[in-house]
């Protein structure tokens, strides 16, 4: 058992090159906080880069931002919030869902689950804001891709592939995101007491107006009294987020109402409740606390609710909706993953992916965690895999 | 063509080709195999119109299966295929082989569906940019890259080039706003990346796939993000004294939060030439003119609009006018949007590039590139997408004049190093291509090129598709493939281990 914990760039390349030589299989860690997610790992050796840390480049006018792999997210948050900048894609903590402390997670870790939240919707997600890493194969072979400037379409966009790849193509080193201005203000509309497919239609039509809706998430009773220290109630709430300058805010604010008039009861949330609100939803605390097995499905938005009700007539599910409805946190009530059921409907609705996000190590060892891929395609990834990593060093079956 | 070495012809296919062309019109009926010289003709170059080739028989087909039955076909009798989209690039990544089949796509040219619900357009490849817009703008929806080439590239085209325009600063490039693709493989397997939904599964193929130059696969159906269009939109038109100062306003405009529609910056030489063209009202005493566009709803654009002008008075500008109406916005944008065929008017033959440098790094390269241009006694005028920090030089030439193209592309050649000096890129929208492609040991090692390589070997292991694109030297996928360390042989320096 060995536990590599490089401080260096030129460190960490050796450790792999160690496990190459001696084909010994890494699990490649930052803090940890994701360990919990993908199948089992059987690794003797670990790869830990919680060590690797520093911001090595931040310059607020040209909206970049360098840091070795394993800096804290949470030193990068901060340090952004500081100069009034932030990653716009509101990378997730798993943390309360996989009954962690909160707070931890490294930059690296960001990149390779490729995570977002709730501003997925206008923003994107890491994939969208990379712009460049430098990286080392399961080849123990060092590389770059990509750079510092947001326009670049100099070779394959290597970054990107490396985007939710879990650390099985490649160990980060060094990542690279563009940063941009925090927005000066936020102000949530919500409609009160709709069912999901009402909520699907008032989000569909608040996101097809020209207000600028940010994030879009509907709460189902009961679920709605678990966010934001229960200041919701127990009453659905389908949730708008205006951003922006304060002027601009208020006349979108008031162009939903309009909008919206006869989609239901309408409550305007501002400031520190309006906040707290999407920090509930990004970090999925209404199924926090709790160990049962869960679902991040994602699917074309306006068409989740239906996936959710045709799942319904043959399971007891518990259910939120984020991304106007394509991201749907789901857990079936009978305690076991029935993922050919959640897997069929989702395909049967217009298809899109399911991953089982929370379960006990003996059910993710059996099911496959990641949506399986047609033949075609899973060869493909399949051969990706086996030119980055030939030798299965890196984090070997986490995604199969 | 000047110097640039192809991979040398296939000797053997070329002896084939007229079962080859029989072949392939067994797979693509009708008028879809094109093998004569004359009709051949029209697809000699794309965009990048130094470089010409005549293909090895041209074929346009119209459905899935017949692209997969092409490819399937080629790569079993190790033909090489050229995919081209509507042949508008400006690196020569459609520039066809004399060995190659030329797989054109432009009968791919429906629109296959529109989800207001969800926001998405699905279209085949062939579909225009701008055939995207014209199919959902009656709703008041747009599709947010606009590459100036946007009434005549194809959707598939800017997939393959991750093409990006003067928008994309606030909306994003062609990869932040495909949803998904399928797409046919060398081997002729057809597969789906991505969908509706937001975030595709397993790996990023779809955005490995988006700026790949057609090397990787033929796309045959895209899925885009519709948004809908700003309530209004208004310029300014800034001049300065000095591009230092011009350059300062873009960083304090972004430093005070705020994310421009549009912002672009010209140089005196393309404001002259663009001012003589169009009459846009440009005024002409000044180094660099900004044109910034704020866009959203009028409440927000008003606001913005009078913290850029303070902005701009604060940088010290000359200039300072804000349009008051769409006529006038519009007429702001004339003059840039006509920079290239301006600078026509005044050269007999243009060269342009295409590199992007973090923005601070401005002043520097302009007075690099003015340097250049006493050097090779070429004119040069800029336009630049300053907020990205994107630079269009125009090198001003004669290719009549013996051995001028030549110089114009060491020219570009030394502006582009000069671009990877100081923190940049070789190219920021246009592709690498054939144009670039020897410039790549500049920006990346022989690891970096290596890794590139190993994309390319796990989607087209024989080099068949597009091949003398982007890469300066193509190594065999079988000798990539073999690992170069040894047990027992690999240096452990003192890292710290438990």
């Amino acid at each position: 058992m060995t536990t590599f914990t490089p401080t260096s760039p030129a460190e960490l390349l050796s450790a792999v090159q160690w496990a190459v030589a001696e084909e010994a299989p890494l699990e490649i860690v930052g803090h940890g906080s994701k360990r919990a997610i993908g199948r089992p790992l059987q690794t003797e050796n670990t790869l830990d880069l919680s060590k690797l840390t520093g911001v090595t480049l931040y310059e607020p006018a040209e909206l970049v931002l360098s840091a070795r792999a394993g800096t804290p997210l949470a030193q990068i948050e901060k340090l952004l919030a500081e100069n009034g900048q932030q990653l716009a894609f509101e990378p997730m903590d798993y943390a309360r869902l996989l009954g962690q402390e909160p707070g931890n997670g490294t930059i690296g870790g960001v990149l390779a689950a490729n995570l977002s939240g709730p501003r997925r919707l206008k923003a994107g997600a890491a994939r969208d804001h990379i712009l460049g890493i430098h990286a080392v194969s399961g080849r123990g072979e060092a590389f770059k891709s990509g750079g510092r400037v947001v326009k670049n379409v100099t070779g394959y966009d290597l970054s990107k592939a490396m985007a939710g790849s879990w650390g099985t193509l490649a160990v980060f080193t060094d990542v690279t995101f563009k940063v941009l201005p925090a927005a000066e203000t936020e102000v949530t509309l919500a409609v009160r007491g709709l069912l999901d497919d009402n909520a699907a239609a008032a989000m569909s039509l608040a996101l097809g107006s020209s207000a600028e809706v940010s994030s879009a998430a509907h709460l189902p009773e009961r679920i709605a009294a678990r966010v934001a220290d229960g200041m919701l109630g127990n009453e659905a709430a389908t949730l708008l987020r205006v951003e922006g300058f304060g002027p601009s805010v208020t006349y979108r604010i008031g162009a939903l109402k309009e909008l919206l008039r006869h989609a239901g009861p309408l409550q305007e949330i501002a400031g520190e409740t309006s906040e707290a609100i999407w920090r509930d939803v990004r970090y999925c605390v209404p199924f926090a606390g709790s160990d049962k097995p869960l679902w991040r499905v994602s699917m074309a938005p306006a068409d989740g609710h239906a996936m959710v009700m045709a799942l319904r007539m043959q399971s007891a599910v518990e259910v939120f909706y984020d991304w106007q409805g394509g991201l749907i946190w789901l857990s079936m009530e009978m305690g076991e993953p029935e993922d050919q059921l959640v897997r069929a409907a989702v395909k049967h609705f217009g298809g899109g992916h399911a991953t089982l996000v929370r379960a006990a190590p003996p059910v993710r060892a059996a099911v496959p965690v990641f949506e399986p891929q047609p033949p075609a395609l899973a060869a493909l990834a399949h051969r990706l895999k086996a030119e980055f990593d030939p030798s299965q060093i890196l984090n070997p079956g986490r995604m199969a | 063509m000047s110097g640039l070495a192809m991979p040398k012809p296939d000797e053997a296919t070329l002896g084939r080709r007229a079962t080859i062309v029989a072949d392939l019109r067994s797979i693509v009926p009708g008028e879809g195999v094109v093998e004569t010289v004359n009709e051949m003709r029209a697809f000699e170059s794309d965009g990048l119109t130094a470089y010409r080739q005549l293909p090895l028989v041209v074929v346009l087909p119209e459905t899935v299966a017949q692209v997969s039955r092409v490819l399937k076909y080629c790569n079993d009798r190790n033909i090489r295929v050229v995919p081209r989209g509507a042949g508008t690039s400006l690196s020569g990544g459609a520039l066809p082989l004399e060995d190659a089949v030329l797989l054109v796509m432009s009968r791919f040219n429906r629109i296959l569906g529109i989800d207001y619900p969800n926001r998405t357009v699905t279209a085949q490849p062939g579909v225009t940019n701008l055939g995207i817009t014209h199919a959902v703008e009656q709703e008041g929806f747009y599709y947010a890259p606009d590459p100036s080439s946007q009434i005549a590239c194809s959707i598939g085209g800017n997939v393959a080039e991750n093409s990006g325009g003067v928008h994309c600063l606030k909306y994003g490039l062609t990869a932040n706003n495909v949803l998904g693709i399928e797409m046919v493989l060398m081997n002729g397997e057809v597969v789906r990346l991505g969908g509706k939904h937001l975030d595709a599964e397993g790996y990023d193929l779809l955005g490995l796939m988006t700026g790949s130059e057609g090397l990787l696969g033929v796309v045959t159906e895209v899925t885009v993000r519709i948004l809908k269009k700003p309530e209004t939109a208004r310029a300014l038109l800034i001049g300065f004294p000095t591009s230092e100062q011009g350059g300062q306003c873009v960083a304090d405009i972004i430093g005070a939060g705020i994310i421009p529609g549009g912002m672009e910056m010209m140089d005196r030489p393309a404001i002259h030439a663009a001012e003589d063209f169009v009459q846009a009202g440009y005024p002409l005493e000044c180094e660099a003119l900004l044109i910034v566009e704020l866009d959203g709803p009028a409440v927000e654009v008003d606001h913005l609009i009078g913290a850029v002008e303070a902005i701009a008075i604060n940088n010290g500008s000359t200039t300072c006018i804000i349009s008051n109406s769409e006529e006038e916005r519009l007429r702001f944008w004339a003059g840039r949007k006509a920079a290239f065929p301006a600078v026509g008017r005044i050269s007999p033959d243009y060269y342009c590039m295409d590199g992007t440098i973090p923005r601070k790094e401005l002043p520097r390269v302009l007075a690099g590139m003015r340097d250049l241009s006493q050097t090779y006694g070429l004119r040069v005028a800029n336009v630049f997408h300053a907020g990205d920090g994107n630079l269009h030089p125009l090198i001003l030439y004669d290719a009549n004049v013996p051995g001028e193209l030549d110089k114009a592309e060491k020219f570009g050649a030394d502006i582009l190093r000069l671009c990877v000096e100081v923190g940049g890129v070789l190219t920021g929208e246009h592709g690498v291509g054939v144009e670039k492609r020897d410039l790549m040991p500049e920006m990346f090692n022989e690891a970096d090129l290596d890794q590139q390589m190993r994309v390319k070997c796990a989607f087209d292991p024989n080099h068949l598709l597009n091949p003398g694109k982007v890469f300066p030297q193509l190594r065999r996928c079988a000798e990539l493939g073999r690992m170069h360390v040894h047990r027992g042989q690999v240096a452990f320096p003192d890292i710290p281990r438990f």
